[in-house]
């Protein structure tokens, strides 16, 4: 009988446990625009307004929208989208063009997108995709034809807007924010950019066509806010099927909060990088580790996820080499002491490596020449070492000058973990006149 | 059209008739016809648009100092060639044939010979008398009222009598059916226009054989081409369009149908015999009438070639004989669609007698046989039948033609195979519209109206399959060539000059609710003021230059400067405004005003396209653009206006070899070319920086530049446009207008402001009445724009951001370099960090810490795969940086 009891609520266990990976996987990795935003309140009324008055009073503007990366621009487009499309007569008469500066690398591509985007191919009939100088005097010539009171106004969205201004003579933003301030179709002209500098990017009668606004997304939130976001983060909604779970679940998210290791990692993370994306990440991360049989989460969790996410890539590939290729290695920081960072080549680090081999070691077997070649080659491979000059300069393999791509402490810790080092190696990492 | 079609021949041979230059003769070198126009005769000269050949009467020919042929002309107006405002004074509907005598002085009445295309007949009417609608073609114009620039008076009836007087006065000219046009109300009359054309085509017969082949022949010759290749850029689509209108109605109103259309393809065809090559062919039509089409005739009022219109019933042969020959029956079968509705009027030309009559007589014998009608679609035969009935009522003005034995034969040749092989009708017609190629104004519009209709073309490819070669042998004056050539124009099935459209809302846009939205409005950039102030002195210069070179009739250049938003293109579109407007109230010659946009354009060279696109609406390719409009402005082209052309961003029509520029201010010292330019960009001394020494003195002195605006200035921009309306504080204006002039004097740059503040003020005081944008508004909006975000942006970045921001400028004053590599940086940010007591970052998240800021643009990062050894530079200014990170 408990036993069946045991396997039922085991079994409602699993469902839980699903359902709670399926919520959160959602909320962390899709920008979905049911999220919610954080210390964006201002920004978001503004965009808000300014879209409002481009759909019911037809009023053309254009803005940009500046912040870092994983700042939450695009959320806060999505966001204000959505509340925008609530309204009715917003629904019915909002055109959309959306544009990436990743994907429209072109004016020309841009435009056929746009077109694409309006609707209007059908208009060219088959002649959809004419030449470039076609296309845009249709384009312009459409947008012209729409005034003020009758046109449909026309939301276009330019994401990676920095990526625009490199198209020749910016004639697809000089069009835009032209007609922004003419009177013709009302347009309104987003764009999302994380770089500062935009403006300055801007070609002088583009500039000076730019309406100048610009909402900045600064990630302005403290570490107490930042605890509050984690909460926020984690608790699961009031909507939950099990609400006994939810209640334990919200119950430890809570103490966690206030668990001392748990706010020492997240201060750690904060300090790193505020943004909420990388938050995401490691969360993302803490919730794979729960199981039926691990329900809720722990601090244990998060360290073990901190680590995962401060993980040293470098560092972590020479954890997997050779013994002859750690020496190699090791020869080469040695080179770089002697040598103040100055490139070395394949036969500077076997003479090192020799040094090394005949007066040093007890434990290491002297190496053929072409296999220590190979392991340098390796190396090469794995980018530990990168040569100086690209490939074309062909100079002969064991003169090729090269760099090390590692840090000494990268070097140096890698060595504390690396399992099975030999002792001498180890003391020879740590010093290169040891054998004097 | 057909106008086009008689001037195929490659090369024109003009020479005197008789000693003393009576008239010229127009002899081409492919064909045996020869034209004879004599002085007196009105004709058609060549115009900057093909399809709109100029009209004019020929008074005198003489032979200038160079062996020239020259003539003098006295010009007609077309309706196209008055202004639109204009031609509201006339107010009534003008018929595209009515012309106007041309008293508009200034233009050009001596002109080159080889300008002449052919002759055409003008038949002057008197003021009472109404514009006849019935002719199809545009071969016949009307003259009523003269034109002098300013209003339209009737001809006086010295004048009309004078120019009846000249068609009187040689009956026996190419223009033998004048009298028909001078006592055009009686019904003897046709009686005798009948005969008289008879005579006429009799004389001509057998050459028009000959000339119907050369014409189909000179289709494809090159210098047909050359000439008019642009009527092949617009108007090979037309065709296929137009079939499709066609197609589109092949059972419309059949029950609606008397005897009275028919009457009016009758009269059609007069016309058609009216002209003045007349052709077997033409006779053969008639000939078809009288011998009785076979009974099974299907009504054809607008669709000559539909499917169901089964061949041999007379009135498609009509149709189709008509077009094919004389490449005409495009603007025709258009305008037969009308016809239905305009029956009275174009009766009344005719003879209401006759008409009336013989309507009644149809409706008679409608009566009749509809009693008699056992056979298949009763409503179908039934008209025909009438049809038949106003044949016979009509047979005996037409029995002189039935003289003509081999012509009968030929024509019931053509009957019987039509009969036949009906399916073929279409598909033979298809195959001729291409190259009749018309293109009237309105086709364009036709065509949009008409695209839906799709399953048409499949009617019309499988005809074109079933399609027997030798089914073209009836019509053997068509060349296989032409028929082989034609389905490749069919394919455009939408016009390419469509005007795309952006929808239409559908909740109308609400409109200001309050005074701050009000004065948003007004302050938008772009609201039109009523008026521009501050630029009055500017805006009298240019007004002044343009003027000036209006009434001289020449041309000129202009070159304005200055930096963006300082309303250079404002002023010149003001200062066009206004010469618009004097023109209009006749105190200017009218002028042709365009606009192009370097930034607009993909390319410098589509300058030309642009151009001439908007001076003729043709599209071509740039080289031939170029060679069009040089040809338009470097030949002396008669009566032209005075074009105005705005070059706005002048510094995008660059190019290596400057050809662009060079053209552009060439033309306008071209004696002939009436150009005035006004070429507009930012910088002062661009034709000293970057133009070639012979495009910069083609530009000329004429220089001006426009200052940044001063404050008060801008503070004037900003009343005038808030007129009154109290949204803001004195102060608040005098603050924004001192911050804008002392940054860049930009007018536009001021209203965003003025437009932020009214927002931030509806904003914050959403409870208050105080509804007044003041100074902390307008510093809060000023602030939003201009301030630098850099220092805002670094206090919000993470700690690690900012430490690694103090370790490049730690290592920088380590080095004394203004750049580092991250590997030397990471060694510093270590060290802090052991001061600072935080953990040590791993290389990879001071990686990912590096990438960040140099996203964003703090930092300048080399982007290559170098890892450690990517060298970084800072993008802001180390006191900035210092200034943002102390204040914590």
């Amino acid at each position: 009988m408990s036993k069946r009891k045991s396997k039922e609520t085991s079994s409602a266990n699993e469902e839980c446990i699903s359902q709670v990976q399926r919520i959160f996987r959602e909320r962390f990795c899709h920008q979905c625009p049911s999220g919610k935003l954080f210390g964006l309140e201002l920004q978001y009324k503004h965009l808000l307004e300014l879209l409002k008055r481009t759909t019911i009073h037809g009023e053309s503007n254009s803005a940009l929208i500046i912040g870092p990366r994983g700042s939450g621009k695009t959320m806060l487009l999505n966001h204000v989208l959505k509340e925008l499309m609530e309204i009715k007569e917003v629904r019915e008469n909002l055109l959309q063009v959306h544009l990436n500066g990743l994907l429209q690398t072109n004016d020309k591509i841009a435009l056929k997108e746009i077109t694409r985007q309006l609707q209007m191919e059908n208009v060219v009939g088959d002649k959809v995709f004419g030449s470039f100088a076609e296309n845009l005097s249709f384009l312009l010539e459409a947008l012209k034809k729409g005034d003020r009171e009758n046109s449909c106004p026309v939301l276009f969205i330019l994401d990676e807007f920095d990526l625009f201004v490199h198209h020749k003579n910016q004639t697809l933003l000089y069009n835009l924010f032209d007609i922004s301030q003419s009177a013709q179709t009302p347009v309104t002209i987003i764009g999302l950019t994380c770089r500062q500098d935009i403006l300055e990017l801007l070609e002088k009668r583009v500039k000076s066509r730019f309406s100048h606004r610009q909402i900045y997304l600064m990630n302005s939130f403290d570490f107490k806010q930042y605890l509050k976001i984690f909460k926020e983060q984690l608790y699961l909604p009031a909507e939950f099927s099990d609400k006994t779970f939810t209640q334990k679940w919200n119950k430890n998210v809570q103490s966690l909060s206030e668990d001392k290791t748990v706010q020492d990692v997240l201060r750690n993370h904060f300090h790193c990088s505020k943004d909420l994306r990388s938050l995401h990440m490691l969360l993302m991360l803490a919730l794979s580790s729960i199981t039926v049989s691990h329900p809720f989460m722990t601090g244990a969790d998060l360290l073990e996820a901190s680590k995962l996410c401060r993980m040293d890539s470098k560092a972590n590939i020479v954890h997997g080499l050779s013994v002859l290729e750690i020496c190699l290695i090791i020869a080469m920081k040695h080179l770089n002491d002697v040598y103040e960072g100055e490139p070395f080549n394949f036969q500077m680090v076997y003479n090192e490596f020799q040094k090394f081999i005949q007066r040093k070691a007890h434990s290491m077997y002297n190496f053929e020449k072409p296999v220590v070649m190979k392991a340098f080659e390796h190396l090469l491979q794995l980018e530990l070492i990168k040569p100086v000059d690209g490939p074309s300069v062909r100079a002969q393999r064991e003169y090729q000058l090269m760099k090390l791509l590692l840090d000494n402490s990268q070097i140096m810790d890698a060595l504390q973990v690396y399992p099975n080092c030999p002792t001498d190696v180890k003391q020879w990492a740590t010093s290169s006149l040891s054998w004097l | 059209m057909e106008i086009m079609s008689t001037r195929q021949q490659c090369k024109r041979i003009y020479s005197w008739v008789g000693r003393e230059k009576r008239g010229i003769l127009i002899k081409s070198e492919r064909s045996v016809k020869e034209m004879c126009i004599l002085v007196g005769e009105f004709v058609l000269v060549e115009g900057e648009n093909a399809d709109q050949p100029f009209v004019a009467k020929l008074l005198k020919l003489y032979e200038d100092g160079s062996q020239e042929k020259r003539a003098v002309v006295q010009w007609f107006s077309r309706i196209s060639e008055v202004p639109l405002n204009k031609r509201k004074l006339l107010q009534r509907e003008v018929s595209s044939q009515e012309i106007f005598l041309d008293k508009v002085p200034g233009y050009d009445t001596d002109i080159n010979v080889e300008a002449i295309i052919r002759n055409v007949k003008v038949i002057p009417l008197a003021p009472e008398e109404a514009v006849p609608l019935r002719s199809h073609r545009k071969q016949i114009f009307f003259v009523k009222e003269s034109w002098d620039g300013k209003c339209f008076k009737p001809l006086s009836p010295g004048l009309l009598s004078e120019l009846k007087e000249e068609k009187k006065k040689k009956p026996e000219s190419l223009s033998p059916s004048t009298d028909c046009q001078v006592f055009p109300l009686d019904f003897i009359c046709s009686l005798k226009v009948e005969t008289d054309r008879v005579t006429r085509s009799a004389m001509k017969t057998k050459n028009s054989q000959m000339e119907i082949e050369s014409r189909h022949s000179s289709s494809k010759s090159s210098l047909s081409k050359e000439r008019h290749s642009q009527r092949v850029a617009n108007g090979i689509h037309t065709p296929g369009a137009r079939k499709k209108l066609e197609l589109n109605s092949p059972t419309k109103s059949k029950s609606k149908l008397t005897g009275c259309d028919v009457l009016e393809l009758l009269s059609d065809d007069c016309d058609a015999l009216e002209a003045l090559e007349p052709s077997a062919n033409k006779r053969k039509v008639t000939f078809t009438q009288i011998l009785g089409s076979p009974p099974k005739i299907s009504r054809t009022k607008d669709e000559p070639d539909s499917p169901q219109n089964n061949g041999g019933d007379w009135p498609k042969i009509v149709e189709t004989i008509r077009i094919s020959p004389y490449r005409r029956g495009q603007g025709s079968s258009l305008k037969a669609k009308n016809l239905g509705e305009k029956d009275d009027d174009t009766r009344h030309f005719n003879g209401r007698n006759e008409e009336e009559e013989t309507e009644e007589r149809a409706r008679e014998s409608r009566k009749r046989t509809k009693q008699a009608i056992t056979s298949t679609s009763s409503c179908k035969s039934d008209t025909n039948l009438a049809e038949e009935e106003v044949l016979k009522t009509r047979s005996p003005v037409m029995t002189p033609r039935s003289h003509r034995k081999c012509v009968q034969k030929t024509t019931a040749r053509i009957a019987e195979q039509l009969h036949f092989l009906n399916t073929s009708v279409p598909d033979e017609e298809d195959n001729y519209l291409p190259s009749t190629d018309s293109s009237d104004s309105s086709s364009s519009e036709e065509e949009e109206s008409v695209v839906p209709c799709t399953p048409k073309r499949k009617i019309r490819s499988s005809v074109t399959l079933s399609t027997p070669k030798s089914l073209r042998k009836p019509s053997d004056t068509t060349p296989a060539k032409t028929t082989r050539k034609a389905p490749e124009p069919r394919t455009p099935k939408t016009p390419r000059n469509a005007t795309p459209r952006i929808p239409i809302r559908k909740q109308a846009t609400e409109n200001p609710d309050n005074v701050l939205e009000e004065a948003r409005l007004r302050l938008h950039v772009s609201a039109i003021p009523d008026s521009l102030p501050c630029r009055e002195e500017e805006f009298q210069d240019i007004y002044n230059f343009v003027e000036s070179k209006l009434i001289d009739g020449t041309g000129g250049c202009m070159y304005i400067s200055g930096v963006p938003g300082t309303g250079k293109t404002a002023t010149v579109h003001e200062v066009i405004r206004c010469l618009q407007q004097a023109a209009e109230n006749d105190k200017l010659p009218s002028f042709q005003f365009i606009e192009i946009n370097g930034m607009k354009l993909t390319d410098p060279r589509q300058a030309y396209v642009q151009i001439l696109q908007l001076l003729t609406g043709q599209k071509v390719t740039a080289a031939h653009a170029a060679v069009l409009l040089a040809k338009l402005f470097c030949t002396p082209g008669p009566k032209r206006k005075t074009t105005v052309l705005i070059v706005d961003e002048l510094d995008l029509l660059w190019t290596r070899k400057q050809d662009v520029m060079y053209n552009l201010f060439d033309w306008p010292s071209q004696k002939q070319a009436k150009l005035i330019i006004l070429a507009i960009a930012n910088t002062m001394d661009l034709p000293e920086r970057i133009m070639m020494n012979r495009v910069a003195s083609r530009l000329g002195l004429t220089r001006m530049s426009f200052q940044p605006y001063t404050y008060k200035q801008l503070q004037q921009i900003i009343s005038s446009r808030l007129n009154h309306i109290k949204a803001f504080e004195e102060d608040a204006i005098q603050l924004v207008s001192r911050k804008v002039a002392a940054l860049s004097g930009d007018a536009r740059r001021c209203l965003d402001i003025c437009r932020r503040s009214t927002e931030i003020c509806e904003f914050s005081s959403q409870k208050t009445a105080s509804q007044l944008v003041s100074m902390a508004h307008v510093m809060k909006a000023i602030d939003e724009m201009f301030s630098s975000p850099y220092i805002n942006s670094i206090r919000n970045a993470s700690l690690h951001e900012q430490m690694f921001l103090k370790a490049i400028i730690a290592e920088f004053r380590r080095s004394g370099l203004e750049e580092a590599t991250v590997q030397q940086i990471y060694h510093q940010h270590v060290a802090l960090c052991r001061i600072e007591g935080l953990q040590i970052p791993t290389v990879s998240e001071i990686m990912a810490v590096c990438s960040r800021l140099g996203a964003c643009r703090f930092l300048l990062v080399e982007s290559n795969n170098k890892y450690l050894h990517v060298r970084v530079r800072l993008n802001v200014s180390q006191d900035d940086v210092m200034y943002a990170l102390k204040q914590e």
